[in-house]
């Protein structure tokens, strides 16, 4: 049977991608940036699943606003990055795994989450700085994605219990998929950041670090806080920290953390990465 | 339906009206998202190679190929990052166009605050835009 080993949180700042794409990881501005994710581009290479389900958002490059779908799963056998107004960034295609991205658009539907399917579709960097950040500059990524886009733009985006309900949703597909894969879920975007208006800038250093605790310690309060809640004290960008309620949930509950790490800045934004396992059995 | 059949009302956690009192923030809802959708596909036609050269070579009417408003054309030949957001615009598509002309995407945010690129980037390298004050208009919290 598939198990769910691991989860991985992280923000995807487009700079990010930017600076490892242009080798400026060591220039002063970014080396403590890059450092915070030493410790997880060791620990893949001892624990690569065979795939990862990657909870990003779409920024405007394969759907918004044609279509704004509130969750939507990648169908195709591969994705290509996007070229999002100065070329496509120099990563390998991604290549998706139909066969359980079928199952668990067929189990997450059964339980009564309205999925999108999306057989073709680009990725941009809310899925592909992620996965530089873990796996490095590589000639192809060491695991199989399927992106799990979700709506965090369009007011009023999946609530964050609704989110949690999902993860835990995904987590019960995956235990029930035949085949024996090494799953892992990440979840990214955040931490608090705005990018609009005379408000753009705003980080909240207590709001972030009292989500980080609340996802290692107890969860509870997590599904309570609000769209605006997050709107307010995270910034209008901030509330992409819902995608990280998915992959938590996903994980049951408790887990071990395996890596915490927060700094400001990358760009506009405050970073926040974590690894976290599910706590073994007692 | 005679008064007393009809459903009633559904209870929300806040009134919506909460979202326009966060300071300095437009909420991208539904109807803004609708008033953007041109803007929107302008921003995403950037993409394509070919499109970013013809734009660059004549913007006024390359613009004039999208059925956005003459505000919208107005604010994108002038670089309005922050008009834009107030005619319905988002960030999300909105850094296809800052992108095309080589910004980064802290040089185009900056633009929106009164705060020069230097001054924003000091700012941030401090920790950010604190949250106190900046919560609600109304409470001035």
């Amino acid at each position: 049977m598939a198990r769910l080993t691991a989860g991985v949180a992280t923000s995807h700042v487009p700079a990010i991608g930017a600076a490892i794409d242009l080798g400026k990881t060591q220039d002063d501005y970014w080396k403590p940036v890059f450092a915070g994710y030493e410790w997880v581009k060791q620990w893949v290479k001892d624990e690569t699943p065979d795939v990862v389900i990657l909870c990003y958002n779409d920024h405007a490059s394969a759907m918004m606003l044609d279509i704004v779908p509130t969750f939507a799963l990648g169908f195709a056998e591969e994705f290509e990055p996007a070229d999002e107004g100065w070329g496509a960034r120099p990563v390998p295609t991604v290549f998706g795994h139909p066969e359980l991205a079928g199952h668990l658009a067929e189990q997450l539907v059964l339980d009564e989450f309205d999925i999108t399917i999306m057989n073709h579709m680009d990725v941009d960097h809310g899925l592909t700085v992620p996965l530089s950040l873990v796996f490095g500059q590589v000639s192809e990524w060491p695991a199989k994605v399927i992106p799990l886009a979700v709506n965090v733009t369009q007011f009023p985006t999946p609530s964050a219990d609704r989110c949690w309900q999902l993860g835990e949703a995904i987590g019960a597909a995956v235990a029930s998929f035949p085949e024996d894969l090494n799953v892992q879920i990440w979840g990214t975007g955040g931490m608090s950041h705005q990018l609009q208006g005379p408000r753009a800038g705003l980080i909240n250093r207590e709001f972030d670090n009292a989500f980080l605790d609340k996802l290692i310690g107890e969860t509870d309060d997590l599904r309570k806080i609000t769209r605006l809640e997050f709107l307010r004290e995270a910034g209008s960008e901030g509330i992409e920290l819902i995608m990280w309620l998915i992959m938590r949930a996903a994980l049951g509950q408790k887990v071990d953390m395996l890596h915490r790490f927060y700094h400001v800045p990358a760009s506009n934004t405050a970073v926040g990465h974590l690894v976290l396992k599910p706590a073994e059995e007692s | 339906m005679t008064q007393d059949e009809r459903p009633a009302p559904r209870q929300r956690l806040y009134p919506l009206e909460d979202l326009e009192d966060i300071p300095g923030t437009r909420i991208f809802t539904a109807r803004r998202s609708r008033q953007a959708y041109h803007l929107h596909k302008f921003c995403m036609s950037l993409m394509d190679k070919d499109n970013r050269d013809a734009f660059r070579a004549d913007e006024q009417a390359y613009l004039d190929r999208y059925r956005m408003s003459d505000d919208q054309k107005q604010a994108v030949l002038k670089r309005d990052f922050g008009k834009l957001i107030e005619l319905g615009g988002n960030i999300y598509f909105l850094v296809k166009l800052s992108n095309t002309d080589g910004w980064s995407t802290e040089k185009a945010v900056s633009s929106m605050t009164d705060l020069t690129p230097e001054e924003y980037g000091a700012m941030m390298r401090s920790g950010g835009r604190k949250a106190e004050g900046n919560r609600s208009i109304r409470d001035k919290s």
